[in-house]
């Protein structure tokens, strides 16, 4: 008996503030979205259908699943790619050491330092439009922040503060992966890129995975510099989930809030479960 | 082959050089005297409309704007303490609270277990405007809105921590801990002999993480704080005054400063503990 409640007691500091600050308080927002503003009626689904049928939502969840469809697979891409290349040096070889910190660094740079630099380079007089101008011999004057293109300009952003990060996380997966497999693809007469595609790439499934969720993790930070650069109303299409919760909490829409948390958590909840399942099938 | 390495190095240097060029810009603009950083940068200070004209290097070096900043400024500094009474006590709850939760994750099976560590992934992933309805409602329930208390306590019970420790854990090898308990130590003992020290990395790992992001936060100060002299030093910036305008590249640089050097000194504990997480499944 005493054996079973050890766990429990090792997890009750954690459990207890993540029921108090999260879990009690979201069955509370369950239980208003089906509510009317003042809490006194039971509406149904009407806030749901609400909800749905807003055209802010419907832009802001397009755009949002747009930029995780885009940025996820690019950040992993480019880290993975980075860290092989960072892996065929010599680990004490020149430079190595000099790489991996610049490559994490700006990981620790706060989004608010990095605004005026990227401004110096997207404003309407900035180093982008004189580069281009200076190629094509006419005049650029976009204000890419604002512009059609700000969401190329938002992946650029994420990609420069996360990049190092995801690459450590596929270092580390790569030093994971004993030698002898390597050797034994050689001696079979394997090129580099059967290699890559038999050998390495299918010993990197584990930390797929996790770079996978802590890249969705980090690509909601985005929204910060979304706001630093473009405020609280962007160009429609970098206009993503956060920015449409922070809209509605200043008119302190209670109703539609509560009934869209609901979704979105929903929304992740749902791919989770079928990943879990799918997963305990396999094992 | 040896082509293929040039080119290698080429492109790993490129990378570091697009690293460098943005932060060397600000580092730049924070030693620039006022009148260059108006010749230079204008229209990104808002300030008017004139061709911005780029520099690494200020061409008449000045302390002039960091002075200011440091002498002159005194809500800047209200603000640097702002950040730090906020954000130390959260890494330090976090640590409180998430190392014996990984643990347990970690190293015992319990009924349930799996389905825990599930939501407490989700509520890793969730992004912060979606639990705000949640924590706004108990921090008005209990009052501590617009206090630091408000961006503290829920800042603790974050489960990004709790994660990366708990795959910290997992790395230790079974037979050190079970040598432990052969030698008679308890539950407890053993968490604190062996648990702590050999999952150092990653315990260093998510509280430097949550640090930084803890620095970085601007949604929940300007959701949670009303009073302005509450804000931390992250909403200077979005914040700044127009007649205050030649001190923001300065601010830029000391606002990132401390993690900065904060992440340059545990740098090899990251390494280690981000080692850890991405090895086990």
């Amino acid at each position: 008996m005493r054996k079973k409640m050890i766990p429990w007691l090792f997890l009750a500091p954690s459990l207890s503030g993540v029921m108090v600050f999260m879990g009690i308080p979201f069955l509370d927002v369950v239980r208003r979205s089906f509510l009317n503003a003042m809490g006194t009626t039971f509406l149904g689904w009407d806030n749901y259908r609400a909800v749905w049928n807003n055209e802010a939502f419907r832009l802001a969840a397009g755009n949002t699943l747009h930029f995780l469809a885009v940025c996820i697979p690019a950040l992993m891409a480019v880290s993975l790619g980075l860290a092989l290349i960072l892996s065929g040096m010599a680990k004490g070889g020149g430079g190595y050491g000099v790489i991996r910190t610049t490559m994490v660094l700006p990981m620790a740079v706060p989004a608010a330092s990095m605004v005026l630099v990227w401004k110096i380079f997207l404003c309407p007089e900035g180093v982008f439009n004189q580069f281009l101008s200076g190629i094509t011999g006419q005049r650029w004057e976009i204000d890419w922040a604002f512009s059609g293109y700000a969401f190329p300009m938002l992946l650029m952003t994420y990609l420069w503060k996360h990049t190092g990060y995801d690459m450590i996380l596929w270092l580390a997966g790569l030093g994971t992966i004993p030698g002898e497999l390597y050797e034994a693809a050689r001696m079979d007469g394997a090129g580099s890129l059967a290699q890559l595609r038999y050998i390495t790439l299918p010993q990197l499934h584990g930390t797929f995975c996790l770079t996978g969720i802590l890249s969705v993790v980090n690509s909601f930070r985005v929204y910060r510099e979304a706001y630093l650069l473009a405020g609280s109303y962007p160009d429609s299409s970098i206009y993503m989930i956060p920015h449409l919760f922070a809209h509605w909490f200043l008119n302190l829409d209670i109703q539609k809030m509560t009934a869209a948390a609901v979704m979105v958590t929903a929304a992740f909840l749902l791919p989770t479960a079928v990943l879990w399942i799918w997963r305990k099938g396999k094992a | 082959m040896k082509k293929r390495h040039v080119f290698h190095t080429i492109l790993l240097y490129g990378a570091c050089f697009l690293i460098w060029v943005p932060l060397l810009i600000m580092g730049a603009g924070a030693l620039m005297p006022e009148d260059e950083l108006y010749w230079r940068y204008l229209s990104p200070l808002g300030l008017g409309r004139d061709r911005v004209r780029a520099a690494l290097i200020p061409s008449y070096p000045s302390g002039d704007s960091l002075g200011e900043l440091l002498i002159r400024s005194p809500g800047f500094f209200v603000m640097f303490w702002n950040a730090c009474i906020q954000v130390i006590p959260m890494a330090a709850g976090q640590f409180l609270a998430a190392a014996p939760a990984a643990w347990a994750f970690a190293r015992f099976r319990f009924p349930g277990k799996r389905l825990l560590f599930g939501i407490y992934v989700i509520l890793m992933i969730l992004p912060f405007q979606v639990t705000q309805v949640s924590n706004y409602l108990v921090l008005d329930g209990m009052g501590i809105l617009n206090s630091h208390w408000s961006l503290i306590l829920p800042g603790i019970w974050s489960t990004l921590p709790v994660f990366i420790m708990t795959k910290s854990f997992e790395t230790i090898p079974d037979a050190l801990v079970e040598a432990a308990y052969l030698d008679g130590a308890g539950e407890f003992y053993t968490f604190f002999h062996v648990g702590l020290p050999l999952g150092y990395p990653g315990i260093a790992t998510a509280l430097m993480l949550g640090f930084l992001d803890g620095w970085n936060a601007l949604e929940q100060p300007v959701t949670y704080l009303k009073d302005k002299n509450l804000w931390p030093i992250a909403l200077y910036l979005p914040d700044i005054a127009k007649d205050k305008a030649s001190v923001a590249f300065a601010a830029a640089l000391i606002t990132c400063l401390l993690p900065v050097l904060i992440y340059l000194n545990c740098q090899e504990e990251l390494e280690q503990g981000v080692a850890a997480s991405g090895v086990k499944q």
